[in-house]
């Protein structure tokens, strides 16, 4: 294997991994964006989406229809959280809601416990077959549904944001939400239905990965927390930003890891976090501007 | 859970009651703190069932030379502060002859001053040497699994013996993986291997191509890999995704069905050592072991609808080899002690026990063989 080849599949492994994280990241800018609410319940998300889609499966139902009825169970539990836990927090202080969705983590990453055990568990790959074969690299037919997926989600966010009442709606909620409400249009609304496309977001990407990963109880905590500092690094309220702060994590820790050493991977990734902040405070897409309620 | 351990104590207390009302002889009472519960309970459930079958069956038959054994279970819920007070209430107010456990490495050792101090034997469940090593300060303590070293030794003969001199090393970095390394950097050279390169992963790693790819690029003839589910699971893939083809070698910690089912297609061709209790029923009728492995597999079947696990072979040993110390020595620690201590070609579950003053595992390579995974079964090699 010559260096070409090597570097090619540190790529690869990289944007496997950055589509992962940017995926998440989207899913934390979605509901930021729309409630000013950091969701950090956002990898059980992925865990439930998971483990649901397990189970479903052994239950019999063809694999399509149960991945699907994860989706549709796990953005009933993101709409859920929104009405019972994050609505009543609203008008608190920013760092009340945050402790809130902390709390949820905790407690979904308990329930996921009791329900799933600490066994793990895997879902079969989507389209079998050998891994593709590209300039002495390999890269698997499941990361090509992982890029497609994050490509298809990012083209229906431009196609809501730009084309769509209600997207245009949304934005406008970011640019000033009083003035947003006094055109007749409900935040409220908005907030349950972002949280509700998180979880379907997050679902979908816990499902994906799944063959890849593998899944357990705690498989969220560690992808939430990437999908976070993608986010970060992003800007936290721009999704082009999420999408290049996820990919960008994803490829540091594949190439730290590559040409450094094994060890650095999650180094490389706090370190541009702490790069990232200590010269860009708002993030490489950041407005410049804190978030006002 | 103490209060379970209260109440299956009371039973077990109740039980051996009405044994000993029998007329029989004065009971032997003795202790085992075990990791039932908490994050080792994998571990320690097998354990627990297997002690105590082992000693209702051992009742049933009439106990040790008439005498009904008496035997408290504890559990510390995988905490080492609850498996010293454990090791003290079995010492102080029960009186126990000599005690049995823990599951971990962290448990056990937690539970050795004790022991030492009170002159009481000890028959550790874990893995890691240093629970019997330095032998001078363990006077008092023996373990039943095997040594890492015994594994990196069977797997750097078998490597040796195919040819394969450049060996790339993986493992992952917890107490398992650090174990691992140590343990394989001793038995590579003295089997006139060389470690091209040694790599690490975390346990909660999805991904490990970045180290594979270099141990593509690298000159190795064969890798080896010291992790356990799901991370081996995972690299696994990745390595057959990369289309490596050099022979990939694993260790025992893989050897449970979780490993097959998560590594699907990948797991084949995996070989590793393993005790011998996975592939029982084809090791040849001449071996030692295999009638004993056979039986406490049909025994734990037939009771707990479930399969063995080498965790509960390591509480049949523990047991058994106290059980054939208390035949010999009868109610007194220190001639337990010296029993156990010379102890030879003892067939057990894991391996067979060569206990002497200088080894209190007493386990050589013969404890283990090599297995290969083909169409997701497991083949002796």
């Amino acid at each position: 294997m010559n260096l070409g080849s090597q570097l090619l599949q540190y790529a690869f492994a990289g944007l496997t991994l950055g589509s992962i994280y940017a995926l998440v990241a989207l899913a934390f800018v979605t509901t930021f964006n729309i409630t000013g609410v950091l969701n950090l319940a956002m990898g059980e998300f992925l865990t439930f989406g998971a483990l649901l889609a397990v189970s479903l499966l052994a239950a019999g139902l063809p694999f399509p229809l149960a991945c699907v009825m994860a989706v549709c169970l796990v953005a009933l539990l993101g709409g859920l959280m929104e009405r019972v836990a994050v609505r009543p927090v609203l008008g608190a202080p920013p760092l009340v809601p945050v402790m809130v969705t902390i709390g949820l983590a905790v407690s979904l990453r308990g329930v996921a416990l009791l329900l799933w055990g600490t066994q793990t568990y895997t879902l079969p790959a989507f389209s079998p077959g050998e891994s593709l074969r590209v300039g002495g690299a390999a890269l698997t037919l499941q990361s090509l549904w992982v890029l497609g997926f994050l490509l298809i989600v990012l083209l229906g966010l431009f196609v809501f944001f730009d084309y769509t009442v209600s997207g245009k709606a949304v934005r406008a909620c970011m640019i000033n939400r009083t003035a947003a409400e006094l055109l007749g249009i409900r935040p409220e609304r908005m907030a349950f239905y972002s949280f509700v496309a998180s979880g379907a977001l997050g679902a979908a990407a816990g499902i994906l990965i799944t063959p890849i990963t593998l899944a357990t109880y705690d498989v969220g905590f560690m992808l939430g927390l990437k999908g976070f500092i993608g986010a970060v690094v992003g800007g936290l309220t721009s999704v082009p930003g999420a999408v290049v702060g996820g990919l960008l994590l994803g490829l540091l820790e594949a190439f730290g890891a590559g040409l450094v050493a094994s060890g650095m991977k999650d180094v490389a990734a706090m370190l541009v976090l702490l790069a990232v902040l200590l010269v860009r405070p708002t993030g490489i897409f950041g407005l410049g501007r804190g978030r006002e309620a | 859970m103490r209060y379970k351990a209260a109440v299956l104590a009371a039973v077990l207390l109740l039980v051996a009651g009405l044994l000993a009302g029998c007329g029989a002889g004065k009971e032997y009472a003795i202790g085992a703190v075990v990791d039932v519960s908490g994050p080792a309970s994998s571990l320690g459930v097998p354990e627990r069932n297997t002690l105590q079958m082992l000693v209702d069956d051992l009742n049933a038959r009439g106990g040790i030379n008439g005498h009904p054994v008496k035997l408290t279970i504890l559990d510390n819920e995988s905490d080492e502060t609850k498996a010293l007070l454990a090791a003290k209430k079995l010492v102080e107010q029960q009186k126990v002859l000599a005690i049995l456990g823990c599951s971990t490495t962290g448990t056990s050792l937690a539970m050795i001053d004790t022991v030492q101090k009170n002159q009481v034997p000890m028959i550790s469940m874990a893995a890691a040497a240093k629970i019997v090593e330095p032998v001078q300060d363990r006077k008092w303590v023996f373990k039943t699994a095997q040594n890492d070293i015994l594994v990196a030794n069977k797997i750097a003969r078998y490597l040796a013996d195919k040819g394969l001199k450049k060996v790339a090393f993986l493992y992952m970095n917890n107490a398992y993986g650090d174990g691992g390394r140590e343990a394989f950097s001793k038995a590579a050279p003295a089997h006139g291997l060389e470690i091209v390169l040694t790599e690490k992963f975390e346990a909660t790693d999805k991904d490990m191509t970045m180290q594979l790819t270099r141990v593509k690029a690298s000159p190795a003839q064969a890798t080896v890999v010291w992790a356990i589910p799901p991370s081996a699971a995972i690299v696994t893939k990745n390595y057959r995704m990369l289309q490596i083809t050099q022979p990939l070698i694993q260790t025992h910690g893989i050897g449970n069905k979780d490993f097959i089912e998560l590594a699907g297609e990948a797991a084949n061709g995996v070989v590793f050592p393993v005790g011998k209790l996975l592939v029982a029923e084809q090791l040849p009728d001449s071996d030692p072991q295999k009638a004993v492995l056979l039986q406490y597999k049909q025994s734990y079947r037939a009771r707990f609808n479930a399969e063995p696990s080498t965790f509960g072979g390591h509480a049949w040993d523990a047991f058994n080899l106290l059980v054939k110390a208390l035949e010999q020595a009868g109610p007194d620690r220190a001639r337990i002690r010296d029993a156990l201590e010379n102890i030879k070609e003892f067939a057990g579950i894991t391996g067979i026990f060569n206990m002497s003053p200088q080894d209190h595992n007493g386990l050589d390579e013969r404890a283990l063989v090599m297995v290969e995974i083909r169409d997701g079964q497991w083949r002796l090699i």
